[in-house]
């Protein structure tokens, strides 16, 4: 009977759920074993997600290009910093639960209530925090070209080494193709928004300006991805036969597919549980200011939401290190 | 609960707290230096770290190795495995540390070993 907080039941018969294994309640022994089912679905998930980089290991896009944002700061290149502020976001609000948990099992109402409210303040902050990181992601930055093979093809400024939009070079040609509706064509087709340029035109801009080159999925040696020289680049560009703007679940501008499809699903999943410990901790906390647990006479139900809280936390932090840093 | 009751040292009782507050915030003050390291790490990505061991960068090893170290401060004072009793701290983790190394090590095998198919057979992938 260390850190648990003293459940109501007495010590009673052995068998009708009079005594408690381990020292612990069954609530608490249930949300670990939910724990424990949860931490494996996650390993599948990135074990997975491992599989497919292995498999492409020599074309897998490179985080810390993809994600470069800070808000209030375009066009600085912040790689990672963002991230970097929204896990020590995670982690300080795990330690305002735990902060909560304690101040429970020494019956501090007002204490418990001040650390729930951080902690759901915290939560919150964390789930907008990655609904802008996925807006930028789908939004995209430079956009790219998709081969017939389904490989992604980059653009490089030869001069500078930096990489090139295609909406800033493309050269409009007059074209008089127009988003496919319901109401202007065959009924059963139907068409999401076209690319802001087209390919010819992204084809004639290229052809046009003499400095860009192309910059492929491929890695070399150092890490870096290859690329390719003006002449080589001229010859690659005839395989492009689409744009890809920004990211969605069938093609992305960063380079394989399966990267955009193991970000959102990952990404998302975890974020779906952020969001729901935040609802469940709002829930906690509204149940702490009514005075449910001081009438209870005990502050376990705190010490259980905290577990889940914890293991979110416990989940970003692998997330953090396979999806960002490897 | 009083605060006696928990275990207030770390690193093998190396450091000592007085109260429980002061570990969690001691705790705190240790993983925020470890994500630190960690970016800093993926940020300047040192020449030096990008040597290879058993397929993967050093760098990576590196990674992965603090992350562990962050669970593991993680689940033991944070979510007090530290406190509990041995039946209920092996009954959580040993399925864990079995199950996961295990997978992954099946899995990333026949990763790599596909890879190495799909690099030196008649097909190819880029065109």
């Amino acid at each position: 009977m260390e850190v648990t907080a003293k459940a109501s039941t007495e010590e009673g018969p052995v068998w009708e759920g009079g005594n408690k294994p381990f020292n612990a309640s069954y609530g608490k022994l249930m949300m670990w074993f939910f724990i424990v089912s949860d931490a494996l679905t996650f390993t599948g998930f990135l074990v997975a997600y491992g599989f497919s980089r292995f498999k492409n290991i020599n074309s897998w896009p490179i985080a810390d290009e993809v994600f470069t944002h800070f808000p209030f700061l375009h066009g600085i290149d912040a790689p990672m910093y963002y991230v970097a502020l929204m896990t020590f976001v995670l982690i300080f609000s795990s330690v305002t639960m735990v902060l909560a948990v304690d101040a429970g099992h020494h019956m501090q109402k007002a204490k418990v209530t001040f650390y729930m409210l951080l902690t759901v303040i915290g939560g919150a902050i964390f789930v907008g925090s990655q609904a802008w990181e996925w807006k930028n992601f789908i939004k995209g930055e430079y956009g790219a070209l998709e081969t017939k093979g389904g490989q992604i093809l980059q653009f490089v400024n030869s001069d500078t080494g930096k990489r090139a939009a295609i909406q800033e070079f493309a050269q409009g040609i007059d074209s008089p193709r127009t988003t496919h509706q319901l109401s202007n064509g065959i009924w059963y087709k139907s068409e999401t928004s076209l690319p802001t340029v087209s390919l010819a035109e992204v084809n004639k801009g290229f052809a046009a300006s003499s400095n860009l080159v192309i910059r492929t999925e491929q890695l070399d040696e150092k890490g870096r991805k290859v690329v390719l020289s003006r002449g080589e680049s001229l010859l690659k560009i005839q395989d492009a036969t689409i744009v890809v703007e920004g990211a969605n679940l069938i093609r992305n501008e960063y380079g394989n597919r399966l990267f955009a499809d193991f970000f959102f699903f990952i990404t998302g999943f975890h974020g779906f549980h952020v969001f729901s410990g935040v609802v469940i901790n709002i829930i906690i906390f509204f149940n702490v200011i009514v005075g449910t647990y001081e009438r209870r006479g005990h502050y376990e139900m705190v010490e259980k939401v905290g577990l889940y809280w914890h293991f979110v936390d416990l989940v970003w932090v692998f997330v953090f290190t396979f999806f960002y840093l490897v | 609960m009083a605060a006696e009751e928990h275990k207030l040292a770390i690193f093998r009782g190396l450091l000592k707290f007085k109260s429980n507050q002061q570990k969690i915030w001691g705790v705190l003050i240790f993983l925020s230096i470890v994500t630190t390291i960690e970016v800093a790490l993926g940020i300047i990505k040192p020449e030096i770290l990008s040597g290879s061991f058993l397929r993967m960068k050093i760098l990576n090893w590196i990674f992965i190795i603090l992350t562990i170290v962050k669970a593991y401060y993680i689940a033991w004072d944070f979510m007090h495995i530290r406190d509990e009793k041995g039946g209920l701290k092996n009954a959580i983790v040993l399925p864990l540390v079995i199950l996961i190394p295990y997978l992954a090590f099946i899995l990333l095998i026949e990763a790599d070993y596909i890879f190495d198919v799909m690099e030196t057979g008649f097909v190819a992938w880029n065109f």
